[in-house]
């Protein structure tokens, strides 16, 4: 029947920090009072407390879900030696967009591969405005309808037809609503590269490169690559033009918006340097913009190049949000665009001038409604696909955006997050990321192993994927599809009427 | 072409060690002394580098720890933990946020633009210049490349009065009102703050820093003395309603400001009739009437007005208003009344971050002042002690005047290359072309509107998630 039905995703599996002490909200305290009756281990349906040699320890205090436990141990105790208390480490991460709600239940989401069941907020952040204070609106007994609420995952179609121009270029779809956005080689180590390659992959969706070439380890993946052309031309061939089904041109990124890139001279490694056609230990710009860019004229021969060395890859164009997204838009469609991808000025994990990422572009929510109104006015919205990225944490907000016109969503933020990024937004100082990351020093890489990584990624795009299926039933549709554009399906706190 | 404008920086070291959002708080019972204990392992060699400053008898830890958690979630026996830090919380106030405060202390110090990782954490909106965005160009708009340098990005502006027209006699001459401005290439010009701990050696600092950065320091005439006899080029006093006149202000003064008051015109008239050269600048409250005081101005023919608000950028009268739209208010009525090329409109009060520069003149001034800045540059913590007599906690008026000049330098050269990011994604290349741009602005209280208002509807049994 359909296609999709073939596809297969893969199996979570359980898969916890790599950190010896993972950060949870609470922290319990056992006084010497403890007599080792085992109480505790017993009620916590979480499995927080261990019975190890006739005694009894915290051996998850991440697991805890603090006052939302049913049956708190710290009460049941018949001799009162335990505690619960808010964990003072907890408050140190994050920030207002990835709150340390957001991140401590990424991470659940990535050993577990499902949603948080208390304890944590996992669908909002603190930021006070767009997503956060958007709520997808569900009416009375839409459930009812559509697949019903217990059939099997496989009645519920989350994926995405990328070409929907119809030309000859290869007729692609992603199995979930999502793919990898592009962070390049020598941003991220190989190892962050691979994993979520590998992770997108299986999920039968694609990744970026970036803008630092395409490292031959990548070559197994090629299928589920996008190569990125950006304005550096880093590491550009036309043999790896070639080898993808999808090339990404890089016009603007959300992170910073209209400026260029700068990678450290120490961050030029000789692999690095290599890879990108460069002198070791030189900084290397990425100008803004295209110097060959100034029309839409000078953008189409840019796509025709791409396909007359690949006639049938599929061109996506990536731009971020200025004030005229729209016209943007419909240009690159005429260009020959398949996808538009638009990063808002949120998002990004590169490092960047703080004053672009706050003051330059506008959010992803105010560019997505914009741009899909002005497509269907220009009749040709079903031509195009429209990626939504720069900002997307979790689940909601991939709906949340799909209803308000995108038909899919790129990440990157949250593919870090659940390789344990805690926010600390170092990443460029120094060594680079102290977690091993994003960075290319060979010591701080091997923090990450590859199967540990690709498994983390996938157990949170699969909790992902269970709760966008549960979404799309609870609106009372079959597909996701049918959801987007649907404002009516959202409600915003600010315009509620009292 | 103007010759390049560069403002030279380089590190100038903190005379107390900052105040840090978080601290560590490491156990010493229970440890198992491991052969390889995490603290070895710091990344940034924290530990290891750790000092006390002997003058504040403080830790250096807290000041180099980077947050990446790694001895927290390594330590075998949990003997390590972080926790915010509530003297930070308590720094400075609503406004003068810990963020804003930190943020500026570091561009003192490095004379770098603050860069980081991750996309940016902050609230989605907020008050004020918080609630617009500035445009990009790309595809269908050129961008500038200023930062890198490999494009020209002009910041310079002039202050006073820009004929319409030029006239010209018979021979060729010119012929009529002569060109009287003065130019300055940063569109900042910096201002004595409202209080601080301040010495003749801080105000000379400024009035140095001033100096080098080729703008102005704008202070009261009672506060020049022999310390700053010698940069009356680089000095704007403030004439005071009872001044013996301009005989008082130092040679080489360029610029003199009056403020708005029942006489404002007798005292005008005065420093006109003693030096016609001088340039006046009058000072008005931002403030109900702001308009018609403005107009009314420019009959008389003042060529510079400056639009003062609070520190905290609203108003000074209704506290629900703020400063950007008071600018736009006075700048659209200029422009409705056709006179607006003929005068320079300068804004103060609340202007903290190098975004508030780009966002003050989008919205349409010509220039800012700038005042707490330049005193936080110099490690002020906005704990008002000073205002009560107390003693200052970081001995502001026991600092040199060249530190102090160097703190300043190297803030405003970290604003000038923030002001080019932002005009270079523009792809705006004069200062003088971002005034009154807003067609290249986005503001939340139209975006938000025209995109979520209709999303208010909730009928009955509807369910949120």
């Amino acid at each position: 029947m359909n296609r999709h039905n073939k596809f297969e995703f893969p199996e979570v599996i359980k898969t916890p920090s790599r950190f010896r002490n993972p950060i949870g909200k609470y922290r319990l305290n056992r006084t010497g009072d403890c007599i080792a009756c085992g109480k505790c281990v017993e009620i916590c349906p979480y499995g927080v407390h261990v019975m190890k040699r006739g005694r009894v320890f915290v051996k998850n205090h991440y697991l805890c879900v603090g006052p939302d436990c049913p049956e708190p141990c710290h009460e049941a105790c018949p001799v009162q030696a335990l505690s619960l208390k808010r964990n003072p480490d907890f408050d140190v991460m994050g920030d207002f967009r990835w709150p340390p709600d957001l991140l401590a239940s990424t991470w659940h989401m990535a050993e577990f591969g499902e949603m948080p069941q208390a304890g944590l907020e996992y669908r909002i952040g603190d930021s006070g405005g767009g997503f956060d204070k958007l709520r997808l609106k569900f009416k009375d007994g839409a459930s009812g309808h559509g697949s019903g609420p217990d059939g099997p995952d496989e009645d519920v179609d989350l994926g995405l037809d990328l070409n929907r121009r119809n030309d000859n270029a290869h007729r692609i779809r992603a199995e979930v609503p999502f793919y990898g956005g592009g962070m390049s080689y020598g941003s991220v180590s190989i190892t962050t590269m691979l994993s979520r390659i590998k992770a997108f992959a299986a999920l039968g969706t694609f990744c970026c490169t970036g803008e630092g070439g395409y490292p031959d380890e990548l070559k197994p993946y090629d299928d589920n690559v996008i190569t990125q052309v950006a304005t550096g031309l880093f590491g550009v061939k036309e043999e790896t033009i070639r080898r993808v089904k999808i090339v990404e041109f890089k016009y603007a990124q959300g992170a910073k918006p209209g400026l260029g890139g700068h990678l450290l001279g120490d961050k030029v490694t000789p692999g690095v340097a290599r890879m990108r056609e460069a002198v070791v230990g030189y900084p290397l710009f990425s100008p803004f913009p295209f110097h060959s860019v100034y029309s839409v004229e000078d953008h189409k021969k840019h796509v025709d190049w791409i396909k007359a060395i690949n006639p049938r890859a599929l061109v996506s164009v990536k731009v971020s949000t200025p004030n005229d997204v729209d016209m943007v838009a419909v240009g690159s469609y005429y260009a020959g665009a398949h996808i538009i991808h638009l990063d808002g000025s949120y998002g990004g994990t590169g490092a960047a001038p703080d004053i672009a990422k706050k003051n330059i572009a506008m959010p992803i929510e105010y560019a997505i409604p914009k741009v899909h109104r002005f497509l269907q006015d220009e009749g040709v919205r079903d031509k195009i696909t429209v990626i939504a990225s720069g900002g997307l944490r979790t689940p909601h907000d991939v709906a949340k955006i799909i209803a308000l016109g995108a038909d899919g969503v790129c990440t990157g933020t949250a593919d870090l997050v659940a390789l344990e990024c805690i926010r600390c937004h170092n990443c460029e100082s120094g060594r680079g990321c102290a977690r091993g990351i994003a960075t290319t020093d060979p010591e701080l890489m091997k923090l990450i192993e590859f199967e540990w990584g690709t498994q983390r990624v996938l157990n949170m795009f699969l909790a992902w994927r269970k709760e966008l299926i549960r979404i799309i039933r609870k609106f009372g549709m079959k597909s996701l599809k049918e959801l987007v554009g649907r404002t009516d399906c959202l409600a915003h706190l600010d315009y509620m009427k009292k | 072409m103007p010759s390049k404008y560069v403002i030279h920086t380089k590190p100038v070291s903190h005379r107390f060690e900052p105040v840090t959002r978080s601290g560590i708080i490491a156990w010493e019972e229970g440890c198992l002394k491991c052969a390889v204990c995490v603290k070895k392992q710091c990344v940034y060699g924290v530990y290891e580098n750790r000092a006390l400053d002997s003058r504040q008898m403080i830790d250096s830890i807290d000041n180099q720890c980077m947050n990446c958690l790694r001895c927290v979630q390594g330590c075998p026996k949990e003997l390590i933990h972080k926790s915010l830090n509530p003297e930070f919380k308590a720094l400075g106030d609503s406004y003068w946020s810990p963020e804003i405060i930190a943020r500026l202390w570091y561009q003192a110090e490095t004379g770098k633009i603050p860069v980081s990782g991750s996309g940016y954490p902050g609230p989605f909106s907020g008050p004020g210049f918080d609630s617009m965005w500035t445009d990009m160009s790309e595809i269908v708009r050129p961008t500038r490349d200023g930062i890198h340098g490999r494009e020209y990005i002009s910041t310079a502006i002039d202050l006073g009065r820009t004929p319409p027209y030029l006239k010209f006699t018979g021979s060729g001459d010119l012929n009529g009102e002569s060109l009287s401005v003065v130019d300055i290439p940063l569109p900042i010009i910096l201002r004595l703050p409202g209080f601080g701990s301040l010495s003749d050696e801080t105000i000379k600092g400024w009035a140095m820093a001033a100096r080098r950065l080729g703008t102005l320091m704008s202070l009261p005439e009672g506060r020049i003395n022999d310390a700053v006899k010698d940069f009356g080029e680089w000095l704007m006093p403030v004439i005071s309603p009872d001044s013996p006149g301009p005989g008082s202000v130092p040679e080489g003064v360029r610029l003199v400001e009056v403020p708005w008051s029942a006489d404002w015109k007798g005292i005008v008239r005065n420093i006109e009739e003693k030096d016609p050269s001088l340039l006046i600048s009058v000072k008005i409250p931002m403030a109900e009437g702001m308009e018609e005081k403005a107009l009314s101005l420019v009959e008389e023919g003042i060529s510079i007005i400056h639009l003062e608000a609070g520190p905290d950028g609203r108003f000074l009268d209704d506290r629900t208003q703020y400063m950007k739209d008071g600018i736009r208010f006075v700048h659209t009525k200029l422009v409705g009344e056709g006179v607006r090329d003929e005068l320079t409109l300068l804004a103060s009060g609340g202007l903290a971050m190098a975004e508030h520069v780009a966002k003050a003149m989008i919205c349409g001034a010509d220039s800012v002042f700038i005042d707490f800045p330049i005193l936080i540059a110099l490690e002020c913590r906005m704990c008002r002690r000073c205002t009560k007599e107390l003693s200052c906690p970081v001995e502001i008026d026991a600092a040199p005047s060249t530190w102090v000049a160097a703190r300043v330098i190297n803030l405003l050269g970290a604003w000038h290359n923030q002001l080019l990011e932002v005009m270079g994604a523009m792809g705006i290349r004069d200062a003088r072309r971002l005034r009154g741009e807003e067609g290249r602005a986005m503001f939340f209280e139209d975006l938000d509107r025209s995109v979520f208002g209709s999303m208010g509807d909730v009928e009955e049994g509807c369910e949120l998630e």
